[in-house]
């Protein structure tokens, strides 16, 4: 049998990670992720590995950047604020066709905000963040667990689709311990021929670039880019449903908001009104099938969040505005509450959103 | 017949896109009449910045990556450490090193990472159009400092290699120009000599160019190179500034 573990969920990011056969991280600290960091510079020179610590969250990326095109898997791992700096870099990588993971343990904001857990960069992470057309893949664990194997997954679909992976964490589910077990990680391998590993004077020169001075090649290329999208966002989406047969009502909630949501989706059962949950565990792809398809059953949707409310636009949108959707949220590092969340699925029932 | 001038192998076969008088062609020459000597064209990763330089990746035939603007040495960084086998060169200009990458640069140099630099320095943001750049001389007219640079508004040009050699992780930095032909050989040993350090694995060499910009320093090719020798060079001396490898030979 698999050994089970108690720990922390920054930790075990890291340990999946190097199991997942990254051998080069490369990071800067900001609370609250700096465990992965502590992790990784104690284990990577014990395995041969690359642990460094970097000048700036923009040098970090910028490594990552370079090993990347070097052909090895390659991780850093920051927290909002960190993030925004290593915008910069996501772009290129993306403009490149290269394939990275990144954590973002998010913490509230904008600005410096502060570090308790947040899920406010849900927009940063799904619609952007750098500059230009783009996506990520956007993986939201719920639990230490998932913190391990959503790395793993995330290593093989950066590969697979040769773009950046990220792991959209929070401080709660990065700092809290649970015990979990490392089953033998899936290590799927890619083919890299567009790796830089020098010519050997055997081959034309590889060229890892996001520069098209021509706007007809740059379109094209961008065309070429969002042909690969489509088929993620048809192919690669992943979700939780709960309780949903027979819903009335749906909460949509990922991360640490959906443990707190689950919890209330009980308690209204208990009290006999039909509701559930929906947890998607892709916010990049969104699973818009399930949603489209809870839109023709439930009579409204309840949006819980950690932030002002950013998914509910996805929510939204995907139900076409045909239900109601309510939110029920708080930010800045204040969690909700079951009690909350049970109150605004009462209210739902009385038909208040 | 005997063959007595070729191009380079590690230079592509294809027409620089630099400004007639532009020497980043002499330079881009030298930097490949080394791979070429040293035979390391099949084992060179280089890394292209943002600038006039910016399409280097076209021109050498080595594995290229093009890195965001200043972030060359932390690309090249990323690279090495995953490929220690390979070598790896930047090629960067003013604006690129000494500005937008000027924590990349000095980190870089700090942790003496096993890599080759080529600055070339010539007083001014090319590609854009003649800006201010953070080596522009005082007093310099330029399209963001058309009154001459004024030092008490906007600051001092920084003299790059005179501050690496104050660090003690660097292995080599240097500074040459390549306005005549006495000074271009100069320039190609320095390159050799930077190389030649990485692949004995001393560590972070940097050769820093003094070059010339005829197109946005508004004057004629052979009128810039004057300028390089009245006007730049006695603000930016050639010399070697740190040879810790020399130093240490040099003590016994």
């Amino acid at each position: 049998m698999a050994e089970r573990v108690l720990m922390k969920g920054n930790e075990a990011i890291a340990e999946a990670a190097i199991r997942a056969g990254c051998k080069h991280y490369f990071g800067y600290p900001i609370t609250p992720q700096t465990e992965i960091a502590a992790y990784m510079a104690k284990k990577m020179p014990k395995i041969g590995g690359v642990f460094l610590q970097a000048e700036s969250e923009i040098a970090s990326i910028n490594m990552v950047y370079g090993a990347a095109a070097a052909g090895v898997r390659v991780m850093t791992s920051s927290s909002s604020p960190g993030i925004s700096l290593k915008a910069e870099g996501l772009s290129y990588i993306a403009g490149s066709d290269i394939p990275a993971l990144v954590v973002n343990v998010q913490r509230g904001g904008p600005g410096l905000g502060g570090i308790q857990p947040s899920q406010s960069d849900y927009f940063q992470a799904t619609k952007g963040g750098g500059h230009g057309d783009y996506r990520m893949i956007v993986l939201a664990p719920a639990s230490v667990q998932e913190m391990a194997s959503l790395t793993i997954k995330g290593f093989n679909l950066a590969d697979k689709y040769q773009m950046t992976s990220m792991i959209l964490a929070d401080g709660t589910i990065g700092q809290m311990m649970e015990p979990i077990t490392f089953e033998d990680a899936e290590i799927e391998n890619y083919e890299k021929p567009w790796a830089l590993t020098g010519t050997n004077c055997e081959r034309k020169h590889n060229i890892v670039n996001s520069l098209y001075l021509k706007p007809e090649e740059l379109e094209v290329k961008n065309f070429e880019r969002y042909e690969k999208y489509k088929a993620i966002e048809e192919n690669e989406a992943m979700w939780e449903e709960y309780m949903m047969e027979d819903a009335k009502y749906c909460v949509v909630a990922f991360g640490i908001a959906a443990r707190v949501a689950k919890n209330a989706v009980v308690a209204a059962r208990n009290e006999g009104i039909k509701v559930g949950l929906i947890r998607p565990i892709t916010l990049w792809p969104f699973p818009q099938k399930a949603i489209k398809e809870a839109a023709d059953k439930v009579n409204g949707f309840i949006s819980v969040e950690l932030s002002m409310g950013q998914m509910i636009e996805d929510i939204r949108l995907y139900t076409e505005s045909k239900k109601p959707v309510a939110l029920c949220n708080r930010c800045g590092g204040m969690i909700v509450s079951p009690d909350e969340v049970l109150q605004s699925i009462k209210n739902a029932e009385k038909g208040v959103f | 017949m005997a063959v007595v001038f070729k191009k380079p192998d590690s230079l592509a076969d294809i027409p620089f896109h630099y400004c007639p008088g532009c020497p980043h062609g002499i330079i881009h020459r030298l930097v490949a009449e080394v791979m070429d000597e040293l035979q390391i064209e099949g084992k060179t990763i280089g890394v292209a910045p943002v600038g006039c330089a910016v399409m280097a990746y076209d021109y050498f035939t080595c594995d290229m990556i093009e890195a965001a603007h200043g972030r060359a040495p932390a690309v090249a960084t990323g690279i090495k450490r995953s490929r220690p086998e390979n070598i790896v060169f930047t090629y960067q200009g003013d604006g690129d090193l000494a500005s937008i990458g000027m924590a990349e640069t000095v980190h870089s140099a700090a942790r003496n990472e096993n890599i080759t630099v080529i600055f070339v320095n010539n007083a001014i943001y090319g590609m854009t159009g003649g800006q201010m750049a953070p080596t522009s001389l005082p007093g310099q007219v330029t399209q963001t400092s058309p009154y001459g640079r004024d030092v008490d508004h906007c600051g001092w040009p920084i003299r790059v290699s005179e501050m690496l050699a104050t660090l003690e992780g660097p292995e080599y930095i240097t500074r040459v120009a390549v306005n005549n032909v006495k000074n271009v050989m100069q320039a190609k040993k320095a390159i050799k000599k930077a190389f030649q350090n990485q692949i004995d694995g001393k560590g972070f060499s940097l050769v820093e160019v003094v070059s010339a910009c005829p197109t946005n320093w508004g004057m004629t090719p052979q009128k810039a190179l004057e300028w390089v020798e009245s006007d730049m060079l006695p603000f930016y001396p050639i010399g070697v500034y740190k040879d810790r490898s020399a130093e240490k030979e040099e003590s016994k």
